[in-house]
């Protein structure tokens, strides 16, 4: 929220309740993840259908902003700060919503995979890589409340522990896969849910862009650490 | 403003256009339905404007305004839990320290449902703003830190349009009911394969090793070790938990760090002896004050230093080195402990502060390793919101950093 008093205090409402719905995809966007992941971890099913409402309900907030940003820039004409801060909340919603779908993939493949039982070290590294993906979610979405923009170019260089746990990732779900055939189903799965958890940091990354731009009016360097050596990983037999 | 918005403004704006349409209405000028007309639009847009809700004055204006009472805030910051004050669009206007301590700075005027975004906190604040009654609500905060709250959101008394949210500490509660299922979850495994060797020997040494002397004497020596094993991972587990448990750290002491490692080097000597490896510790000329527990961070250098006199023991020495450094504008302090030793594998990297993860199983094993220390450590750092770095080149040996915010002198 800016601090600034508009004369027409509408529009300072107008500009609250935008963030407000921000605030809310954010939660819900935060919460699906941690839920989704949480679901595959205990092969738990219980919470895939509410996962599942979370994401209509975030693409209809999603929706809302659009119009709602579109309907302020056409009736207030803002300017600066504020045209940023419109913008803004437009990129980071795209943004959250893109994070919601990969979370309802994740729990979609929650009953592919919980049918027998894996060893819980299939899903330790999956489980550690998510906890980072949402520690640089949430304090992205909290530099967003709070306008703070002084650690934004440091978490937009912790993607890249994100992008070299995946890697590691990667190559520890290959070798359950050659120890053992019967474990490429599983693993096939949590490979791709590994790879959402990734595309989720990136996302956060996003975010974290768009509000340096919001507070500062500045675009951050176009350069971004890109260290997802993945496709690099070949095994031979 | 000369005259304040409100129904008495209205009131005078009706009055202003019903005196001359009543005079023109008296004259009986042709110009008297066109006034009456402007008459009922005149109030027609005064009762519009009065029915919505941002055009009602903020009357926060004239009253005690509890947000901006230095007195108030005194009390406020003694006092243990946090506590934030917030307005009627849900911005805030007060955290006490404890707040600020726990959730991070707030700016004035921030959104609270920004900073808190669960959908149980959206429907709190709803609650609360439509009713103006008290409503609770539990929050979870995940990251760094997982915690839990019981949230209270109450209009306060005699100050229109504030809000007070005030946050108790259930985490342990929340831990206490959590901890079993992980705890089964985490070491059923673990524990399984000690206890599946013991057993088997068991087995072997009333059957077919009955009268083995020899036999007898191995076995029992590799039950010993795995009994070891499962009593350090029972304590490593254990420790874990308790970490958990305890509450947020605040108002922290300071710590001389450098009299710590002195203290720690001459209880390690054994274990670097038994490793042929030499400690060497050099503090330059930086400050030897961290704030934090002492426990705790003992616990953190007796895992690094260990771990380098075990897993680093080809290079022979073990450096650890402060230096002062800046971090997001705080002044930290860096001790890297750094070993000579094999290294470890760039894939490894990311993942070695995970629960019972092992770069080499065996390796592990045969230093007595739990797959618990670096996770220790790491709670540990997380809990003193510093940081841990891990740099490491195969070969060439590991450092491990660990960067801790300065403590105030005494």
């Amino acid at each position: 929220m800016p601090d600034s008093n508009h004369t027409v205090r509408a529009f300072d409402t107008d500009l609250h309740a935008l963030s407000d719905k921000i605030a809310q995809m954010g939660g819900m966007a935060e919460s699906m993840v941690f839920d989704a992941v949480s679901a595959l971890v205990r092969a738990d099913e219980s919470f895939v259908d509410e996962v599942r409402e979370r994401d209509a309900v975030l693409d209809r907030l999603q929706r809302e902003i659009d119009e709602k940003a579109v309907l302020i820039i056409a009736r207030r004409q803002p300017m600066a700060q504020d045209l940023r801060e419109i913008i803004g909340a437009m990129r980071i919603a795209a943004d959250l919503e893109r994070v919601g779908d990969l979370g309802k993939s994740i729990a979609k493949r929650v009953s592919a995979i919980s049918r027998d039982s894996q060893p819980r070290s299939f899903y330790r590294g999956l489980e550690a890589l998510a906890e980072l993906a949402l520690s640089q979610l949430k304090d992205v979405l909290d530099s967003y409340a709070s306008r703070s923009v002084e650690r934004i170019p440091a978490m937009r260089d912790r993607d890249e522990e994100i992008d070299s746990m995946y890697t590691s990732l990667f190559r520890e779900l290959l070798t359950y896969m050659m120890e053992d055939p019967r474990n490429i189903s599983p693993c096939t799965h949590l490979l791709f849910c590994a790879k959402n958890i990734e595309r989720i940091g990136d996302h956060a990354t996003n975010v974290a862009e768009t509000v340096y731009f919001i507070a500062t009016g500045r675009q951050l360097d176009a350069e971004r650490p890109k260290d997802d050596d993945s496709h690099k990983v070949v095994y031979e037999t | 403003m000369l005259f304040p918005p409100g129904p008495w403004r209205s009131l005078l704006f009706v009055v202003l256009a019903a005196v001359p349409a009543l005079l023109l209405a008296l004259t009986g000028s042709p110009f008297a339905p066109a006034s009456v007309i402007l008459l009922l639009v005149v109030g027609a847009v005064q009762i519009w404007r009065l029915s919505r809700n941002e055009e009602v004055p903020d009357k926060t204006d004239f009253l005690p305004d509890p947000a901006n009472d230095e007195a108030a805030h005194v009390f406020a910051d003694a006092f243990p839990d946090p506590l934030v004050i917030f307005g009627r669009n849900a911005e805030v206007r007060f955290a006490n320290l404890a707040a600020r301590e726990i959730f991070g700075e707030f700016r004035q005027g921030a959104s609270f449902r920004l900073r808190f975004r669960t959908a149980e906190m959206m429907d709190l604040v709803d609650a609360v703003l439509r009713d103006g009654r008290t409503h609770s609500a539990d929050y979870a905060e995940r990251s760094p830190l997982e915690r839990r709250y019981r949230v209270t959101a109450t209009p306060l008394p005699g100050a229109p349009g504030h809000y007070l949210a005030t946050f108790s500490d259930r985490t342990e509660v929340w831990r206490m009911e959590r901890m079993r299922s992980d705890f089964i979850a985490n070491a059923s495994h673990e524990l399984r394969t000690p206890l599946a060797s013991v057993s088997g020997f068991i087995e072997t040494l009333r059957g077919p090793a009955k009268d083995d002397p020899k036999a007898r004497d191995r076995f029992l020596g590799i039950m010993q070790d795995q009994a070891d094993r499962m009593a350090r991972l029972i304590d490593d587990l254990l420790s874990l938990s308790r970490l958990e448990m305890k509450p947020v750290l605040r108002r922290r002491q300071s710590v001389d760090l450098q009299a710590l490692m002195d203290r720690l080097i001459g209880s390690l000597a054994h274990l670097a002896g038994d490793n042929s490896v030499e400690i060497h510790c050099d503090w330059h000329e930086s400050p030897r004050l961290v704030a934090g527990e002492e426990d705790e961070l003992f616990q953190v250098f007796e895992n690094l230093i260990a771990n380098a006199c075990k897993y680093g023991s080809a290079g022979g020495r073990v450096d650890i080195d402060a230096r002062p450094v800046e971090i997001d504008g705080q002044r930290s302090l860096a001790v890297a402990v750094r070993d000579y030793g094999k290294g470890i594998p760039k894939e490894h990297l990311p993942r070695i502060t995970e629960r019972f993860y092992r770069v080499d199983a065996d390796e592990s094993r045969l230093r007595k390793g739990t797959g618990l220390g670096l996770a220790i450590v790491k709670h540990i750092v997380a809990r003193h919101r510093g940081q841990l770095r891990i740099e490491s080149e195969p070969g060439k040996g590991s450092v491990f950093t660990v960067i801790l915010p300065l403590g105030q002198n005494p």
